[in-house]
């Protein structure tokens, strides 16, 4: 039995499987063919209506299109080689970049003190009060619907230029989304060892102290870590309006076309990233580990 | 756990050690509550330090902060005034005098945010297929497509606005392609984790009838995952529309150059108004994206 004879015998038998096939075929199902999806195929032809309506609305053509692409091109070959081209200018990069994970963190972790209590406020089972509940919760809704560089616009009115107002910025836009999670992670806690507690006598805030808190601690200080993490991208950008951190250099270095220094910049931003990012893998997996 | 209430006429059901074979297991049960209390100790030390750190860094100054908070409220009532120091309220037409403006400068907003997030979709929608181990054999045009991708999500879409302002121009387009190119990266991601986490058996089956790669994508993944996918994109928009309001700060289109103007400019009444539309327009469409994915997590339900 040659190699050659097995594989013509499995194309004869292949054949005769799909001539079976095909004579029990049901020809007797009608195929409706686009109506069977009509209703999806008109959402589908809605959004790509209004994509091409707002593409014209916006002024966007071709031509602008690739004028642009092509000075893209320019503006990438000009990035190339990254250099801070001083040793100088490196050193002030490194403070700014220093200065930007300074407002990150305790952005965050004032955001986080905060945050506990309102998180616990805006927990259906701790406060039972639905006005109290929802008066929080759109309270929350509010202050998250305004990004952080709006808010760095307001503090820098209040504190001035600089540093102190990208943190309180971060502060404020942060602490909603943080009570939100919070009071998620407390309303999924498991309620056996609260009732636990009560059973044994124990007061109400006994019962938070020791049946909620051990339970959604863990949880919070992933959070924190996920929200330092994010923060380190938001408070490269916080500088653009001048509220300190490295972004103050980067959009000098893009608006005097300081092409190969703007590579650096970004660059550095990308390194300290993934530096943070694998810190708070690693912690957070020692956190939710223990936990 | 004291062999004081150790009574005759009590009868155990749990034993209760005598105590010197107590003792050992009490001074183990102190010796691990003190190594966890200095663990903890050294952790808050350590925690604290870094604050005191970053305190440093980023200039906090509590002296500063005390006397200027007073800035904060003030700064909050100017908002809430006119200029003929009236409360903005109490005359609405004189408060919302640019109305018309700002409603279309808020549409244009929506727009970008609309165009940017379907652009990014779209080519996260090309790219998770190709970053998953089970669909796609060759490491290395893995590896590129999620380096590519961790490269879009990972550089602020106002890093690539300012970028672009540059190359493009000034106006909408620049701020459609970085939030188009961020909102890629990140959906990207999510994408490829819902394609990970798939049932290969309609895959197996389609690739067992004879069909090609396409097809399997087509008619083995895609149904799988279109639900999943659209309500990640919803989610986008969301952030997306937040996002674009600011884009207009560095000439990228939308709202945003509107309000640092104002801002700017010192138009507290002006400020105020934006930021009021600028809420409710980002409550109403948080409102509508999450009815809608109520609506497509039911359809799966009842699928």
């Amino acid at each position: 039995m040659s190699v050659q004879s097995n594989a013509a015998r499995a194309e004869a038998t292949g054949a005769a499987v799909v001539a079976m096939l095909r004579e029990n075929a049901r020809t007797d199902i009608p195929y409706y063919g686009w109506r069977s999806h009509g209703s999806g195929l008109l959402a589908i032809a809605a959004l790509v209506g209004i994509y091409i309506a707002g593409v014209a609305v916006l002024g966007i053509t071709p031509g602008r299109f690739f004028v642009g692409l092509f000075r893209l091109g320019d503006i990438i070959g000009l990035m190339w080689p990254p250099s801070p081209e001083t040793w100088g200018k490196f050193w002030i990069y490194m403070d700014a970049l220093g200065q930007t994970l300074a407002i990150a963190f305790l952005g965050t972790i004032v955001a986080a003190v905060f945050a506990a209590p309102l998180g616990f406020l805006a927990a259906r089972n701790i406060v039972a009060n639905r006005i109290v509940h929802f008066g929080a919760r759109r309270a929350l809704d509010t202050v998250r619907s305004v990004d952080t560089l709006i808010w760095a616009l307001i503090w820098i009115n209040v504190v001035g230029l600089g540093p102190f107002a990208g943190l309180l910025a971060i502060a404020t836009s942060d602490v909603c989304a943080l009570a939100k999670l919070f009071s998620e992670a407390i309303e999924t806690a498991d309620r056996r060892p609260v009732e636990g507690i009560m059973a044994s006598g124990g007061s109400r805030a006994a019962a938070v102290r020791f049946g909620i808190v051990p339970q959604v601690l863990p949880v919070f200080a992933s959070q924190i870590l996920y929200y330092i993490e994010s923060n380190t991208r938001s408070a490269t950008i916080i500088g653009i309006v001048g509220a300190g951190g490295i972004g103050v250099y980067l959009s000098e270095q893009i608006r005097v076309l300081e092409w190969s220094q703007a590579a650096f910049i970004i660059l550095m931003v990308l390194v300290t990233v993934a530096i943070i990012d694998a810190i708070s893998r690693v912690l957070r997996k020692a956190i939710i580990g223990r936990a | 756990m004291t062999t004081g209430r150790t009574e005759a006429h009590v009868i155990h059901t749990v034993p209760v050690l005598p105590d010197p074979q107590l003792a050992p297991l009490f001074a183990g049960y102190a010796g691990a509550i003190a190594a966890k209390r200095r663990q903890m100790i050294l952790g808050v030390a350590v925690f604290l330090f870094a604050v005191a750190l970053a305190s440093l860094g980023a200039e906090v100054d509590a002296d500063k902060f005390i006397a200027k908070i007073g800035n904060f409220t003030s700064y909050f009532s100017r908002l809430t005034h006119l200029d003929n120091s009236a409360y903005v309220w109490t005359d609405p037409v004189e408060w919302f005098w640019g109305l018309k403006r700002w409603l279309r400068l808020l549409g244009e907003t929506l727009l970008i945010a609309y165009i940017g997030t379907f652009t990014g979709a779209l080519f996260a929608f090309c790219a998770c297929f190709l970053c998953s181990a089970r669909l796609v054999k060759s490491a290395t045009l893995r590896l590129v497509v999620r380096r590519v991708l961790e490269f879009c999500r990972t550089v602020p879409d106002l890093v690539f606005a300012l970028i672009f302002v540059v190359a493009f121009g000034l106006g909408p387009l620049p701020g459609v392609m970085a939030l188009a190119i961020h909102t890629a990266g990140a959906l990207g991601k999510l994408f490829a984790e819902v394609v990970d986490n798939i049932d290969l058996k309609p895959v197996e089956g389609v690739a067992a009838a004879g069909g090609s790669w396409f097809a399997q994508v087509r008619f083995g993944v895609v149904p799988q995952v279109l639900a999943n996918f659209t309500s990640y994109a919803l989610l986008r928009f969301e952030i997306n529309v937040r996002g674009a309001s600011v884009l207009g700060f560095v000439g990228a289109g939308g709202i945003g150059e509107e309000l640092i103007l104002a801002v700017r400019r010192f138009f507290y009444s002006d400020v105020s108004a934006i930021l009021v539309l600028i809420i409710l327009c980002v409550m109403l469409i948080d409102m509508g994206t999450e009815t809608l994915r109520h609506r497509l997590v039911r359809m799966e339900g009842g699928r």
